[in-house]
């Protein structure tokens, strides 16, 4: 029979492991709990050494055990070999539960593990229970984060992905006397048919000029052009503020991945938080819960940003950005 | 070089409303091509433009309307196009439409080099059917592409985006691949695209002639549903205002 909780610790291009596998982890344990202290249980795929120097982490999260796979040349990760660990470790310790990070990485893997293990896999939750018949109840949201859904899992192990920031951290460490399985493996010269060829670091000047800013105006999906974009950092100039944008904006191309706002981007906090065309998903506002005050500019006054701003124009940025950034400069602010 | 592009039509999620019963209003919607998969097309027409031996075969699971969206390809410059149109299919998680379209490929696109997908799909936006379609034909995937830099007859030369920064991954083929969006004007069809859209005979199959059972596909083939829908909870009452002197004065940290 299935059994227990197990949580994929990805490791960094940094060395560390991914700060999303602690609040799985955090998550898990309250989840253990509601089925009747079923173990926590993490899968570490790291090169020879590492896993001793994560131990520590493991034991004050609640891990009761983890599943070691070393190698020298674990440096970097694979989806072909990582996909393999894991599926021939799913099978081998059936764990009714399979938790994810909704990284680029696991978002990769995990549906390759889902497909070869036969199961389902929900896609980036904001919420995770058990339900009465003690099955996994994943909450997410859909259609650009307008509507709820809790889905249920008719097989083993019940898969689900979860972003960043999604559940916090332990309060208080519980230390577990964490048990470290190295498990054997002939993985060592493994071919993939993929290979990293190079990695190219993104700069962080831009990143580090978020964290301070005090106004950020921001721009998603509805900015639709570059030329656009370009009315944000006018009235963000005259603003004295930073221009920062959603995923939906990056993904089009319109601003470079450093400034992104949300999960996947960064967290911010500023007195002033100016959103424009930006639909509001869970992924994004979980970005700017931190904002003292939130405006949004949206041409759809059904978006789910108007859910969480404090103020809210419903209008077409276009002609409303330059509007405001007019009649500020003829305020002199 | 065959490349198969795989696109789903959308709902129009800017476009979707609540009723005033609390439900999704999806009448009246418009359905589009998922702006992802418009991007899938569009590398294999830049590989098109590159190569002369390139024949592009686009592959959508949908409601018959969806040979419109097909027609749409064919006039931008896919070669075939495959409709998997059943109401068995209805309901199908990824599980199920992964096994779906990659039977479907083998079966009636034949032989393929490289398979292209949308990172996401702006209706469900799981990101797991491409991953899903790579899996069961057993080929290596690369998603999270932002840039196809070399392509050769054996092998592609991607870069992905990931958190912190860029990757270069080579990638043997037969292969699947994963796009972002990318950088370019929107593809425009020449007229003699359109009329060859518009006269192109759009296959179209179902369950049976791709070889699966019931049991295989749509709800029944699919290992997750959906127990419950509902609305987000509001966290703030936002308080609306109608000109940019009331966006200036709560900028400026007054009260609306």
């Amino acid at each position: 029979m299935s059994k227990g909780i197990l949580i994929y610790a990805e490791v960094l291009k940094s060395g560390y492991v991914a700060p999303v596998f602690f609040s799985l982890a955090a998550k898990a344990q309250e989840l253990s709990e509601k089925l009747n202290g079923e173990e926590v249980m993490a899968l570490l795929i790291c090169k020879t050494g590492d896993a001793e120097r994560f131990k520590e982490g493991f034991q004050a999260c609640g891990v009761d055990k983890v599943y070691v796979y070393e190698d020298e040349h674990f440096d970097h990760y694979s989806t072909e070999l990582y996909s393999k660990i894991a599926v021939d470790l799913a099978r081998e310790i059936e764990p009714a539960i399979f938790l994810i990070g909704a990284t680029t990485q696991g978002r990769d893997l995990a549906p390759r593990i889902s497909t070869q293990l036969g199961t389902g896999l929900t896609a980036d939750c904001t919420g995770l229970d058990i339900n009465e018949k003690n099955m996994l109840a994943a909450t997410r949201p859909t259609f650009g984060g307008k509507l709820m859904a809790t889905i249920l899992c008719k097989n083993f192990p019940q898969m689900a992905t979860v972003r960043a920031g999604v559940f916090p951290f332990l309060e208080t460490p519980v230390y577990k006397d964490t048990q470290m399985i190295y498990k054997n493996h002939n993985l060592q010269n493994f071919e993939t048919k993929a290979k990293l060829l190079e990695f190219i670091q993104s700069t962080e000047e831009v990143i580090n000029s978020l964290d301070n800013a005090k106004i950020i105006v921001a721009g998603g999906k509805g900015v639709k052009t570059k030329e656009s974009f370009v009315l944000l950092d006018r009235l963000a100039d005259v603003l004295g503020g930073t221009v920062a944008a959603s995923r939906g904006a990056v993904d089009m191309g319109l601003a470079p991945a450093s400034i992104q706002v949300g999960q996947t981007g960064k967290t911010v906090s500023p007195e002033v938080y100016i959103a424009c065309g930006i639909s509001g998903a869970i992924q994004h506002t979980v970005g700017i819960e931190g904002a003292k005050k939130i405006i949004a500019i949206n041409i759809d006054k059904d978006a789910p940003i108007f859910g969480v701003a404090d103020v809210g124009i419903v209008g077409d940025l276009n002609s409303i950005v330059p509007q405001l950034t007019e009649y500020m400069e003829l305020r002199g602010k | 070089m065959k490349i198969v592009v795989c696109i789903k039509q959308v709902p129009d999620t800017t476009e979707i409303k609540w009723t005033e019963n609390n439900t999704i209003q999806r009448d009246g919607v418009e359905s589009i091509m998922n702006p992802y998969d418009v991007q899938a097309l569009e590398t294999a027409l830049k590989i098109k433009n590159s190569r002369d031996d390139v024949f592009i075969t686009a592959v959508t699971m949908g409601p018959p309307q969806a040979v419109d969206m097909l027609k749409k390809a064919i006039a931008l410059g896919a070669d075939d196009a495959i409709l998997l149109s059943d109401k068995k299919f209805a309901g199908a998680d990824t599980y199920a439409t992964g096994r779906t379209l990659s039977q479907a490929i083998v079966e009636k696109a034949g032989d393929y080099d490289l398979i292209i997908c949308g990172q996401f799909a702006i209706d469900g936006d799981t990101a797991q059917t491409g991953p899903a379609i790579a899996t069961r034909l057993d080929l290596p995937q690369v998603t999270f592409v932002r840039d196809i830099k070399e392509v050769h007859n054996d092998r592609i030369v991607v870069q992905r985006e990931i958190e912190n920064g860029l990757e270069i991954v080579e990638v043997r083929l037969p292969a699947l691949i994963c796009t972002l969006l990318g950088n370019d004007e929107p593809m425009r069809a020449r007229v003699a695209g359109v009329i060859k859209g518009q006269n192109f005979d759009v296959k179209i199959y179902g369950h049976e002639e791709i070889g699966l059972t019931p049991d295989e596909i749509g709800i029944k083939g699919s290992p997750t549903y959906v127990s419950k829908a509902f609305r987000p909870e509001k966290r703030n009452d936002c308080v609306f205002v109608d000109t940019v002197e009331e966006l200036a004065a709560a900028i400026g940290g007054e009260d609306v």
